[in-house]
Formats: structure tokens, sequence, C-alpha cells
């Protein structure tokens, strides 16, 4: 069990990294890693939200939506499936309005510095596609967890090595029409290919 | 001539070139990034986000005066995820394969930056008929990125067009290989960042 929990961590963290090889959660990745600091708190806002989330709305999944999963209340033939997307976006939205309001009230110090990097998280597609993924591979709840908190780290990692290669990038002499976005792309394209040497690690036999 | 002048043709041209949602201002390109290994589905993917953001910009325009100001994000995410629940569920009924090649990034037009970029820049401002160009437009200026994405990287990558073969046997034979890379993940960083240089080389020139 151990072993098998190990593996589907390495695999989300290293192997099919949530950014560098689902490419979910771009949008963020690319706007808030122009300097080290914010690229750090977004990555460890991200870890937090995650791993809160999938397990929740794996239970929501399990016990609300799933075909047959409404049979402790009585209707084991309904399936609510179809409702999936917008109970698993309101789950995260309001997840995260409520992780905000007790981290202000209970934790200042931490909302100073994760705080304006929340209702961004809402959006970020990294959040919804783990949720979806979890979904759709049919784990359980342990499983999940790991999931959800493993493909935090994967994102984490790769927005900090994305945001330090930016900061070397400055002092380069590029053509005009290359620089911004087009290099930024690029320079992501290097880094995935860098991860792509994971491919292949399994632990378990 | 004529039509060039109306304002709905403007809005409907803007987002082509000139304020082109994936190139220019760089929203949405997850799923830009992640359906663009063949032609096909991102086609199907291109019409799907085209319905969404088009219904979703005049559905949120109707109902700009009555949202209140505080919560609308939840209400423009529940808007939009029920358009996407419809484009889902056509897919999944008359497109079974492709659906299932789509996978989780039709559920993930929710979250597609584009959509609420619209919603909260243009539609809460402007009255639906204009809201729906600036929807039609932006879908297909985002369409024509991936379109030219996943033309390059099937024929690289694969060396067909919607399935087809098009490199020749012969160059086969002459010792031709496809561009395994252009199938995985980097391939596509590298793709968008040249189409998006050679873009801004041509914006520049006509400017």
């Amino acid at each position: 069990m151990f072993e098998h929990l190990l593996s589907l961590a390495v695999e989300s963290i290293f192997i099919n990294n949530i950014l560098l090889a689902m490419f979910l959660g771009m949008c963020s990745f690319l706007g808030c890693a122009k300097n080290i600091k914010t690229a750090t708190g977004l990555g460890l806002a991200v870890i937090f939200v995650l791993t809160i989330t999938t397990p929740v709305n794996w239970a929501i999944n399990n016990f609300f939506l799933k075909p047959g999963a409404l049979a402790w209340a009585g209707y084991p033939e309904l399936d609510l499936s179809f409702l999936v997307f917008v109970t698993f976006i309101a789950v995260i939205a309001s997840q995260v309005q409520l992780v905000e309001m007790l981290m202000e009230k209970f934790s200042p110090g931490l909302y100073v510095s994760l705080g304006i990097f929340l209702p961004l998280i809402a959006v970020n597609c990294a959040i919804l596609g783990t949720s979806l993924f979890m979904e759709q591979r049919g784990y359980g709840f342990v499983e999940s967890v790991v999931f959800g908190f493993s493909s935090g780290i994967g994102w984490f990692l790769a927005i900090v090595t994305f945001s330090a290669v930016l900061q070397k990038l400055k002092y380069a002499d590029l053509p005009k029409g290359l620089d911004g976005f087009a290099i930024n792309m690029i320079t992501t394209g290097l880094i995935a290919m860098a991860f792509m040497a994971f491919a292949g690690i399994k632990l378990t036999a | 001539m004529s039509i060039k002048k109306t304002q709905a043709y403007k809005v409907f041209m803007k987002p082509m070139v000139e304020a082109n949602p994936v190139s220019v201002a760089i929203l949405g390109i997850c799923s830009a990034l992640a359906i663009t290994t063949q032609l096909i589905p991102s086609i199907v993917m291109v019409l799907a986000m085209t319905f969404v953001l088009t219904m979703s910009n005049v559905t949120i325009s109707l109902l700009r005066h009555v949202i209140p100001k505080n919560i609308r994000i939840i209400v423009e995410l529940v808007v939009i995820s029920t358009l996407v629940i419809l484009a889902d569920q056509t897919l999944k009924a008359f497109m079974f394969d492709v659906s299932k090649q789509l996978s989780v990034f039709v559920g993930l037009i929710i979250t597609n930056c584009i959509i609420m970029g619209r919603a909260e820049a243009f539609a809460l401002a402007n009255g639906p008929w204009l809201s729906m160009w600036d929807g039609l437009g932006n879908g297909l200026g985002y369409g024509y990125i991936l379109i030219v994405v996943s033309f390059f990287r099937e024929l690289l990558g694969a060396g067909s067009l919607f399935g087809i073969k098009v490199i020749p046997q012969a160059l086969y034979d002459a010792g031709y290989v496809d561009m395994g890379i252009m199938l995985l993940a980097p391939g596509v960083f590298i793709v968008i960042g040249l189409l998006v240089w050679a873009q801004n080389i041509y914006t520049k020139r006509t400017q």
C-alpha cells in the first residue's frame, strides 16, 4: 500500500507533472513568475488548496454524485454525474473563500503572504483539473489526498524553477520579437524536456 | 465598405490578431497546449469553446444589471459551467470518440481564463449584441492559434493531417523520420513560442 502511494506521488510530481505534462495552471504560471518570492507564495498556496479540495471533492463525488452514490438516502438508481463540473467548481470557489477567511482570522502572517493569491487560485485550472482527474481515474480517499498534495508539489517545483530561469534571462540579449511571451514558452519547453528525463521511473514492480 | 465601419465588426476583428486572447493577452493557454496533437480534436474543442464563450458573453451581458457586484464571480462561474455541461453532454452523445480524447479538457473550459476575462472585461459593461460579436471574435481568435499549432504538430509529429498520411512513403524510405517530440509536451511549448515570435514580427511590420 505504502509503495503504491509513493509511486503515485513520484508519478504526479515528476513524470506526469501537472504543469509541464498536463499543461494545467499555465495562466498563473506565466503571469506570476517574474519574481521568485511571488512564485514561491503562489506555489505554496496551490499546494495548500489542492490538498484540501481534492479529498473534499472526492467525498462529494462518492456520496452524492456517482451513479448509485445516493443509495444511503434511498435513491440507488439516481445518477447525478452530469453535475460534476458545476459542483466541483462551486466547491473549489467556496473553499478558497473559506480558507481565506479562516486564514485572515487565525494566522494574519500567512494571510499577508498568501492572501492575495487565493482569489486567483479559484480559477486556476490546476485545481479543477486535479479534481477531474481524480474523478476520472477513480482514486480512493487516501490516494486522492496523496494525489492532490503531490500535484501541488509538482506545480510548485515547476513555477519556482521557471522563475529562477527568468531571473537569469533578464540579462540575456534577445531578438526583439522573441522577448516576452515567446521566450517564456520556449524556456518552459526546455524545462519540460528536462522533466521528461524522469519518465520511466517506476517504484512498484 | 459600410460593414467595416460598424462597431460590431470592430469588436469582432480586434481579437483576431491585434488583441488575440492566446498570443497577445496570454489567456487560456492550458487547453491550447493539451489537445493540439491532432487536428480533429482541436477543431471540436474550438467549436465547443466558441459556443460557450459566445453564449456566456450574451447571458452575462443580459444579466449585467441584476448580478450583485460582490458575488458576480460565483454567478459567472455557474453560468459558464452550465454551458460547459451542455457542450460536454452533446459531445458525449454525438462524438463519443473525440470526447474521450479530450477527456477532462472539456470540463476545463470552465476555468479557461478567456471566458472569465471576457465576461469581466466586456460583457459586464456592454450590451448583448456587441458581447455576442466579442465572444465570437475571441473564440475564433483562440481557434485559429489552436488550429495552426495542431497543424504543425500533427504534420511534423505524425506525418499526417486529419489522421490521413500526407508525407509520402518515398520520403521515409529516403531516411526521413517523424519528430516524436512534437507529440510530447515540450514540442508544443516550442511551437507556440516560435509562432508568437512570427506574429510579433508580422504585427510590427504592419503598424
